[in-house]
């Protein structure tokens, strides 16, 4: 029973992990990136690139596309995303679904229906484990992509909360007109979030290479968890993400506990449990934006 | 040279022309009130000046720099800083978080969060206090605050006393009486036409977009600029 719950809170770090970046993007900039999954994958394949031809271990590997990715992201915002917004709240979201698709099939046709993993490239660390007192073995790797997602949510909280750019990039998230007219540059502020947001994408898509294996397609089921760690966690605030990252791994646990098929119907379970909660206690109608907009509630003001 | 020098502005929504042909130069340390009905153009006249609303034709120069497609924050950087209508302060972020994000364009000059405090004393206990729960008087000092943090040469105020009680409106416009002597030029609308008239040492008063009444204010009387407020026959014919 403890087993299975520290395993899930350790399962909860690496949902906390993908999920940061998607609710930072939410958060921030209003912008529910459905490419979230697959920009972790490409991070992922471009790691795997640097291990597999030049032999990089894959923590050197996540440094180097680490600037990669983060000007990945800035293209993002100011190719698309500030294009899409103008267009309403729902066209940001098919936008990054329609990217979502040319990535996935862009990495099919580049990479193939293999399967690929970073675990060969970390030596032993991929099984080794430490040993807690009751005969409880935890995987060292578990825990290192647990601490980074403390380290990356604590990073993002503090600098928005303490430096001078965090309240730039909160001004420009609750009101990108005033932010310019109190001289914030709007468009600065929103492509240096999204470049970190995408930065963290790139530690999540390695830490996805490292977990197991991944391919192509690998990406929509990462949105998906990181979606419902959000949603469950409301995205008002990055220490929520992370309650609700460890509230759908304990879920999806003992889903998996009750039946073997229990895995995934746990989580989704929990997800709409706590959806429907939320929509009765706001009295509003089933609309994926005015959902989004209650979650994000205190961001938004 | 002028400070702020507006020529022939027009600013449209659409197919309406809420501010048609505006032109008018600000000398160093004017202060000009700006009055008329709503919807007369002031808020948008104010907005196009300050770049949050795009220009249709016409210029706008700063210091005799063309500043007429300008980014707002570049504007605030050049040293023009609007006090927005409604205040629109960042409600979850504290007093002190407001200010220094009016530092954010870096003008050299004297106001500093220390000197915001000591002009309105009443902001200093809610200092860490989120604005959302602030006073109207509060926040209306806090958003003036805010823009003076920039060092602005040119300070436009738009409607300060706006949902405020008069009492509270004597104690921002008795913190505004020090500022409106440091030589800061000074654009602001206030619908106290009274008060406007202490103030302010110019007036323009506008209708349905039009400038109907530019001059100095000791050239002018209550009757003359309730006149071209409401445009009677005397002050031209309105369209």
């Amino acid at each position: 029973m403890i087993n299975i719950l520290i395993q899930a809170v350790l399962l909860g770090g690496y949902y906390a992990l993908i999920a940061c970046g998607l609710a930072f993007m939410f958060q921030v900039m209003r912008v529910i990136n459905l490419a979230h999954g697959a920009l972790a994958v490409v991070s992922a394949y471009l790691v795997w690139l640097l291990a597999d031809s030049a032999g990089l271990s894959p923590f050197l590997g996540v440094l180097l596309i680490l600037p990669v990715m983060g000007i990945a992201g800035w293209l993002l915002q100011r190719l698309m995303l500030e294009r899409a917004v103008r267009g309403g709240e729902l066209l940001p979201v098919l936008t990054t679904f329609g990217l979502a698709i040319v990535l996935d099939n862009l990495m099919f046709q580049q990479f193939g229906a293999n399967t690929r993993s970073l675990s060969p490239y970390i030596g032993d660390l991929s099984w080794e484990a430490f040993e807690l007192p009751g005969n409880i073995y935890v995987g060292k790797l578990p825990v290192y992509i647990l601490v980074a997602a403390l380290v990356i949510l604590g990073g993002l909280d503090l600098m928005l909360k303490r430096t001078a750019l965090g309240r730039q990039i909160r001004a420009t998230a609750a009101d990108p007109v005033t932010a310019g007219l109190i001289g914030v540059d709007a468009r600065r502020a929103a492509g240096i979030a999204a470049a970190l947001a995408t930065m963290t994408v790139a530690v999540s898509g390695v830490a996805l290479g490292l977990r197991g294996t991944f391919d192509a397609y690998a990406g929509a089921p990462q949105l998906l968890f990181a979606f419902e760690a959000t949603i469950i966690g409301g995205a008002r605030s990055l220490w929520g993400v992370l309650i609700g990252a460890i509230v759908l791994a304990v879920a999806q646990s003992f889903g998996a506990q009750i039946h073997p098929q229990g895995f995934l119907l746990g989580g989704h379970l929990v997800f709409l449990i706590v959806l429907f909660v939320r929509l009765s206690l706001k009295g509003r109608s089933l609309n994926l934006m005015q959902i989004l907009r209650s979650t994000g509630k205190g961001a938004a003001q | 040279m002028s400070i702020l020098k507006i020529s022939d502005l027009d600013v449209r929504y659409g197919q309406f022309r809420a501010v048609r042909g505006v032109s008018f130069a600000l000398e160093k340390g004017e202060i000009l009130a700006l009055v008329g009905a709503n919807g007369a153009g002031k808020t948008t006249l104010l907005r196009a000046l300050a770049g949050a609303n795009p220009v249709f034709s016409g210029s706008i120069q700063l210091n005799g720099t063309d500043m007429t497609q300008t980014s707002s924050h570049a504007r605030v950087a050049a040293g023009l800083a609007l006090v927005p209508e409604g205040r629109k302060l960042f409600l979850d972020m504290s007093v002190e978080e407001n200010l220094r994000l009016g530092a954010t364009v870096g003008r050299p000059g004297d106001w500093t969060v220390e000197r915001v405090f000591e002009t309105f004393p009443n902001l200093v206990k809610r200092r860490h206090a989120p604005t959302g729960t602030m006073s109207g008087g509060e926040q209306q000092a806090t958003a003036i605050g805010r823009a003076l943090m920039s060092n602005p040469d040119v300070l436009i105020l738009d409607e300060v006393s706006l949902g405020l009680s008069p009492l509270v409106v004597d104690q921002v416009y008795a913190s505004l009486e020090a500022l409106m002597h440091t030589g800061t030029t000074i654009i602001l609308v206030e619908q106290d036409l009274t008060r406007a008239m202490t103030v302010a040492d110019r007036v323009i008063c506008m209708l349905e977009g039009r400038v109907m009444l530019d001059s100095p204010m000791a050239e002018t009387s209550r009757e003359a600029i309730t006149q071209a407020y409401f445009g009677s026959a005397e002050t031209g014919a309105v369209a």
